[in-house]
């Protein structure tokens, strides 16, 4: 039987520590409301969702009030868009009209975030993928709870540069849109490399066409949990380091394992998958950039960052893939900068840089998250931040990501506020020098030769 | 027959058990095992407890236990055992 200092152990980890499931994302099909009609198409979708949904938030605080664990989110994810309204959408206009859908839909049933307002164009748009492309601006401009989604890249397909140099615009287009609050609308829009179909994380998360009819995933965090492990046995060798991640990381994953389980079963819903990412919230305590100082560095970015953060990823992935029957989204540590204090703390101190990041990036999931840059930032460089960032994804055989933020009327080193779980950060240096040139020769980046490897 | 935990945290005073005993009791749960500590002062106890046969579901049980614990002072959380079972054993 349980004995009193495990029960203790637990609740310390709860109440101290931070510990919680940071979501359960309930993904829908959409696949059934196709029509031509937009209307008809609105309010399929419309009902599909409240009808699905209608129990997610109940069942979620059943759940957190039964096990005396936080939920901090219940969201939705559904089928990219772009596909669901392309038989009906004749304009980005028309593709609006289903983004302000999703969000009645979602402030119906009470969820804080819907993501799947995507599309999927690796290796070719659609005119239909090119219209809600052209609608992001406006969709997330005139909606509160819509997250939207492009992937752009794959190993498989290589890098569509069109959609690249697009999204560059968009990315601008999205935080002029938002301004007078600080771009917001930004933080709600991810571009991809091999973009998964079943993530439960916002705001890249979309309940991709491989999927069932609805599907349960689950995202777990304790960044908290594991900095605290690793204080216990600082001066240690890389053997303890990696088993004390290990452990943690099985722990925290088997509570959100039985979270998921439940979860399922009180809603009669498939359940899908566990992601493993270790999330961090701007709250103190929760914070990834302290895991890496507690590891040995004086500020997440000093040399030495991209290997603690390797290992780190590692050992969460093999400690969690034990703790759950099924594995899957993005998996591994997020280093968004807005949403970690630590992180928030490094780069003010000078420590940490866009180009630091990017190398991280190269090891850990998913990517440039959360990063303000200047407003003044033109658009074919922010293309070719995301260009180098599919690039990494692509070789890599990684998801990739980014989500990055220029914020209007700001400049270098100023501070954004964003709120909420979104957090805030300083605005980071970009690197000056353009490649315009290079984001305008517009095609394709063929897919990477897939032996020979080095 | 799922199992719940009780757990006690708080500063330690005179009655807190009798308190809490009466209280499952008064509501027909059966304690199967307590077991107590007390570090620098502090209370820690933990109850697993039978709440097939309680005359009130979960959700009130578990709100009342907090509201007797704000009362005398100390924390009372009411739990399924399966989060600890899980954490804790393969």
């Amino acid at each position: 039987m349980i004995n009193i200092f495990e029960v203790s152990e637990t609740n310390k980890m709860i109440q101290q520590e931070n510990l919680d499931v940071r979501t359960i994302t309930l993904g829908i099909s959409l696949l059934d409301c196709c029509d031509a009609d937009l209307k008809a198409c609105n309010e399929k979708i419309y009902r599909k969702i409240t009808e699905t949904a209608k129990d997610l938030v109940k069942v979620g605080k059943e759940i957190e009030m039964e096990y005396g664990i936080p939920i901090v989110n219940k969201r939705i994810s559904v089928t990219p868009i772009s596909l669901i309204g392309s038989a009906a959408c004749k304009s980005p206009e028309d593709y609006v009209t289903i983004a302000r859908t999703l969000d009645e839909a979602a402030r119906a049933v009470g969820v804080n975030f819907i993501g799947g307002y995507s599309a999927l164009v690796s290796k070719g748009m659609t005119k239909q993928d090119e219209y809600l492309i052209r609608s992001i601006p406006e969709a997330l401009a005139g909606t509160e709870y819509v997250c939207s989604s492009v992937n752009v890249g794959s190993t498989k397909c290589g890098i569509n540069m069109d959609a690249v140099k697009l999204l560059g615009e968009i990315v601008k287009e999205t935080a002029e849109r938002t301004k007078e609050r600080d771009s917001l609308g930004c933080a709600k829009l991810v571009v991809f490399c091999n973009a998964p179909d079943d993530n439960p994380f916002m705001a890249g998360a979309f309940h991709g066409v491989t999927e069932a009819d609805a599907v349960i995933n689950v995202g777990v965090s304790g960044p908290g949990v594991v900095k605290e492990a690793l204080s216990h046995i600082r001066g240690e060798n890389f053997e303890v380091l990696c088993e004390t991640v290990k452990k943690t990381a099985f722990q925290i994953t088997r509570v959100g394992q039985l979270v998921a389980r439940e979860a399922s079963r009180r809603l009669n819903i498939p359940f899908g998958i566990i992601d493993l990412s270790l999330a961090p919230t701007p709250a103190v305590g929760d914070s990834v950039a302290d895991i890496l100082t507690e590891i040995g560095l004086e500020y997440a970015g000093a040399p030495g960052t991209t290997a603690a953060l390797a290992l780190l990823n590692d050992q969460v992935k093999k400690g969690g893939v034990m703790a759950s029957s099924y594995v899957g989204g993005l998996s591994g540590a997020f280093i968004p900068v807005s949403e970690d204090q630590g992180m928030i703390d490094a780069v003010t101190a000078g420590a940490l840089t866009l180009e630091k990041l990017e190398a991280m990036t190269c090891v850990c999931s998913v990517g440039l998250d959360m990063i303000a840059i200047p407003g003044s930032t033109a658009a074919s460089t922010i293309s070719g931040i995301i260009a180098d960032e599919m690039a990494i994804g692509m070789v890599n055989q990684k998801t990739t990501a980014v989500r990055i933020i220029p914020v209007m009327g700001k400049e270098v080193g100023e501070m954004v506020e964003f709120g909420g779980l979104l957090g805030h950060a300083p605005v980071m240096a970009v690197n000056p020098f353009s490649c315009q040139a290079f984001i305008d020769r517009g095609g394709r980046i063929p897919a990477p030769i897939h032996s020979f490897k080095n | 027959m799922k199992k719940t935990v009780i757990t006690v945290v708080g500063k330690d005073t005179v009655g807190i058990i009798a308190k809490v005993c009466t209280y499952l009791a008064n509501n027909k749960i059966n304690i199967l095992d307590i077991s107590q500590t007390i570090v620098q002062e502090y209370f820690n106890m933990m109850m697993i407890v039978d709440m097939n046969g309680s005359i009130k579901p979960f959700a009130q049980i578990s709100s009342e236990l907090g509201q007797i614990g704000e009362e005398i002072g100390v924390k009372i959380l009411c739990q399924h055992e399966d989060i600890f079972d899980r954490m804790h054993r393969l």
